[in-house]
């Protein structure tokens, strides 16, 4: 046993072996890969079921399957993708895995509750599983639960916020983890300025997660309690308030928007600089905008809500509020492309992702500032156009922030390199697939065709039509990418330390790292982007290619 | 100014900014990623920071998202301000169709007919779950509560059909829940009125 052996040939533990090394286990690193291995899992198959919902539109009337089929599909893909996906995703997968090395530490603060997590995590899904196949099946109801239907519909809806239930204490507790780490492990020379952007993203983050979750908690035990006990909280009749459910609801569910996008960013943030040989340009504006929109995104909630019936008082002051979000994510954006400016940029798989997420993720908050306006929302909400604008931020922004994130990690992750030419040829399929498939979506919407509708009016068919081609051009382009990604452990090419030419501490550790993550005490630079020592050591080298 | 007019200049308005923004920073990154690469440009420079540009990107920005909210806002108040002369008809949305009620108490399932050239009153409510009425033509939406009247209104200025969907999903036929509008001559409509429900 010598202090060099990787993580995966040191149990911690040390006593586990076998299985047990895996499922007991309280290495971060460990535990980010278990995550990897569900969310995979989750990830494939609810796109899958996205292209079963895109197939049966393909054509007027009944295509593949009936109505009620159709309804509890698309609640299906909503809830995985939401719960078991983008909402995880980012932060347990790579935050667990490379948190704990970028701040100079060896583990989480709390490692047997992390992998209490990660049970959490496999419970709610198992839950969600079960939910399928007991009683009268998953629920129709759309991942959003509204009431009165989701009280008096007659499937399985008990279970499934159960599942949700489970899956945000999972949450709410990597979080937890998450802020306590950035605290009190980080190593004692960094400084708040000295901290890696991604790093930076984790937190804000974690703050979301630990003050919002709390609240679609107790959302999710009132439509249990009323479901079984009637008490008519949400019901006129009874004195409640119908508008209250989607008040509570969105006071987690816009924020948790920004759990599912900010640790997106921040790969990206690690991203365009390492490919540019260049400092972050606004390294500080970065770290305020990730906090400012942790914030300010707490109150904007009720622009879900425009055409609720509520006050015209509030659509006023909550569009207003939103328009101020839009700022700080706009200030990203303009950081990323001026980071190329003068750079020394070097193409490769994780930096066309990247680039592709800038343009996809614009589109998104672009056309979220249609649906911000007041009253241009009224005309496009719930249709299509908002299907569209929030698979661009959720899809485009961080389901392409996590494709850059596997292939910029992979090498660090599995000590393997990866073939750049299919990945190539992936993310460009899934990029063009992904416009094909949203494009016309937006325009349906802007036409008048509302969302989930199993069927529509004549009008609508060519569009429709357009979308579900694009649906098959994504995926073939996303299944490619994860062939190719997987063949790697086949191929066996050995990763160097730093593949890329980075700066922050990850890649200063072998590929994959020791269990204890650093051979030798870290050494914190005063800026995490400094790429000018960098830029001379590969000159004194006299040539081009990966560093050693 | 129609109320239909004002929503689709802000649409205009912010659409036509979103394109020019999206076209800029699309250019740029691609110009710069082509202009920079490694083997043109082997030394990058050293560049942290801009207070200046960071300033300048951050209010400039912020005022073009103001005037956005402010067009957005006046294209609302459009559709909230009914007319005093609007003639009034009840709907109640139930699952799965639309239910229209005039003043003489006349009854019609999934037909909502109005004369041309008159405002047009809605009073929105639902018998069971949330429902919400869209007219898309009158760029027109809000949702169907039980206990909790809602309205909308519209100019009816063009003979014709249009339709009518249901937007807040609301069970399993929830996408067949679509009515038609048909904007008729006063005098038919009067004489439409009058005609007994069947
Ligand atoms: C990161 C990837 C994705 C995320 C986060 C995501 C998320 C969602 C969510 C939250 C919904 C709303 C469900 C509801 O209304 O309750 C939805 C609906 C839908 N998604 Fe996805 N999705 C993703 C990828 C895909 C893919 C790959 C496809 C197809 C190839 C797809 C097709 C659809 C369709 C057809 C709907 C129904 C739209 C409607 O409301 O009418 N999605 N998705
Ligand atoms: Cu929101
Ligand atoms: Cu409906």
């Amino acid at each position: 046993m010598t202090a060099t052996q990787s993580f995966y040939h040191t149990p911690a533990p040390p006593h586990l072996t076998g299985m047990k090394a895996w499922l007991l286990t309280h290495d971060h690193k460990r535990l980010g890969l278990m995550y990897l291995g569900a969310i995979f899992f989750w990830f494939v198959l609810a796109m899958f079921l996205g292209l079963l919902l895109r197939t049966e539109l393909m054509s007027q009337g009944k295509t593949i399957m009936d109505a009620a089929t159709y309804n509890a599909t698309f609640t299906l893909h909503g809830v995985i993708m939401i719960f078991l996906f983008v909402i995880p995703g980012i932060p347990a997968i790579f935050g667990n895995f490379f948190l704990p090395i970028q701040l100079g530490t060896d583990d989480v603060f709390f490692p047997r509750l992390n992998l209490f997590s990660w049970y959490l995590f496999m419970f709610g899904g198992l839950f969600a599983i079960i939910s399928l196949f007991v009683g009268d099946g998953f629920p129709d109801t759309g991942w959003t639960f509204y009431v009165p239907f989701s009280v008096q519909n007659s499937a399985n809806v008990g279970l499934t916020v159960t599942a949700a239930f489970i899956l945000g204490m999972s949450s709410m507790l990597t979080g937890l983890n998450f802020v306590t780490t950035f605290h009190r492990m980080r190593d004692k020379s960094m400084g708040l300025m000295q901290i890696p952007l991604f790093a930076w993203s984790l937190y804000a983050t974690a703050w979301v997660q630990i003050l919002a979750t709390p609240v679609i908690s107790i959302t999710f035990v009132l439509i249990v309690l009323e479901r079984f006990f009637h008490i008519g909280l949400f019901d006129p009749d009874k004195g409640g308030d119908p508008l209250l459910y989607q008040h509570l609801f969105w006071m987690y569910s816009h924020p948790a928007v920004y759990v599912m996008i900010i640790p997106g960013m921040g790969v990206i943030s690690e991203i365009i600089p390492i490919f540019s040989r260049k400092s972050i340009f606004g390294y500080k504006a970065i770290v305020w905008s990730s906090m400012a929109i942790a914030i300010a995104g707490s109150l904007v909630w009720a622009h879900h809500m425009f055409t609720s019936g509520m006050s015209d008082v509030s659509v006023f002051v909550f569009s207003l509020l939103t328009y101020l979000v839009a700022i700080p994510s706009a200030v990203k954006v303009f950081s990323w492309v001026s980071t190329m400016y003068k750079g020394s940029i070097e193409m490769t798989p994780p930096l066309l992702l990247a680039l592709i997420f800038i343009f996809l993720f614009s589109i998104g908050g672009l056309t979220g500032l249609v649906l911000g306006a007041a009253g241009t929302n009224i005309h496009v909400h719930d249709t299509q156009f908002v299907v569209a604008h929030f698979h661009f931020v959720m899809f485009g922004g961080t389901g392409f922030a996590f494709f850059a994130a596997l292939h910029f990690w992979w090498p660090k992750m599995f000590g393997i390199m990866y073939r750049f030419k299919p990945a190539y040829i992936g993310a460009s399929l899934t990029g063009i697939g992904f416009m094909f498939h949203y494009v016309p979506m937006l325009i349906l919407g802007l036409e008048g065709m509302p969302r989930r509708y199993y069927d529509y009016l004549p009008q609508y068919e060519t569009g429709n039509f357009l979308a579900g081609f694009g649906g098959y051009l994504l995926i073939i382009g996303m299944v490619t990418m994860f062939v190719n990604l997987l063949l790697s452990f086949k191929q066996r090419m050995p990763a160097p330390v730093d593949p890329w030419g980075g700066t922050t501490l990850e890649w200063t550790v072998p590929s994959p790292p020791p269990v204890h993550n650093f051979l030798h005490k870290p050494q914190i630079a005063d800026f995490p982007y400094d790429f000018t020592g960098v830029t001379e050591q590969l000159l004194q080298r006299g040539g081009e290619g990966p560093l050693p | 100014m129609t109320p239909v007019q004002g929503v689709d200049q802000a649409f205009w308005y912010i659409l036509g900014i979103s394109v020019v923004l999206l076209f800029g920073i699309t250019v740029v990154m691609v110009y710069f990623v082509v202009k920079y690469r490694r083997s043109k440009h082997p030394v990058a420079s050293d560049i942290r920071d801009n207070y200046k540009l960071e300033i300048i990107w951050t209010i400039v920005p912020t005022l073009i998202a103001l005037s956005m909210f402010v067009i957005g806002w006046s294209s609302y108040v459009g559709l909230r301000t009914v007319p005093k002369d609007a003639m009034e008809v009840e709907v109640l949305a139930q699952q799965y169709s639309w239910l229209f009620v005039y003043n003489n108490d006349k009854e019609t399932e999934n037909e909502l007919v109005v004369p041309v050239g008159r405002a047009v009153k809605l009073n929105i409510s639902s018998l069971d779950v949330l429902h919400s009425f869209y007219l898309p033509a009158f760029r027109i939406k809000v949702d169907a509560v039980k206990g909790m009247p809602t309205y909308a209104w519209f100019f009816a200025d063009q003979l014709g059909e249009y339709d009518i969907q249901c937007t807040e999903y609301c069970g399993v036929d929830h996408s067949a829940m679509v009515a038609k509008l048909k904007i008729i001559p006063e005098k038919e409509f009067a004489a439409w009125l009058e005609k007994e429900s069947d």
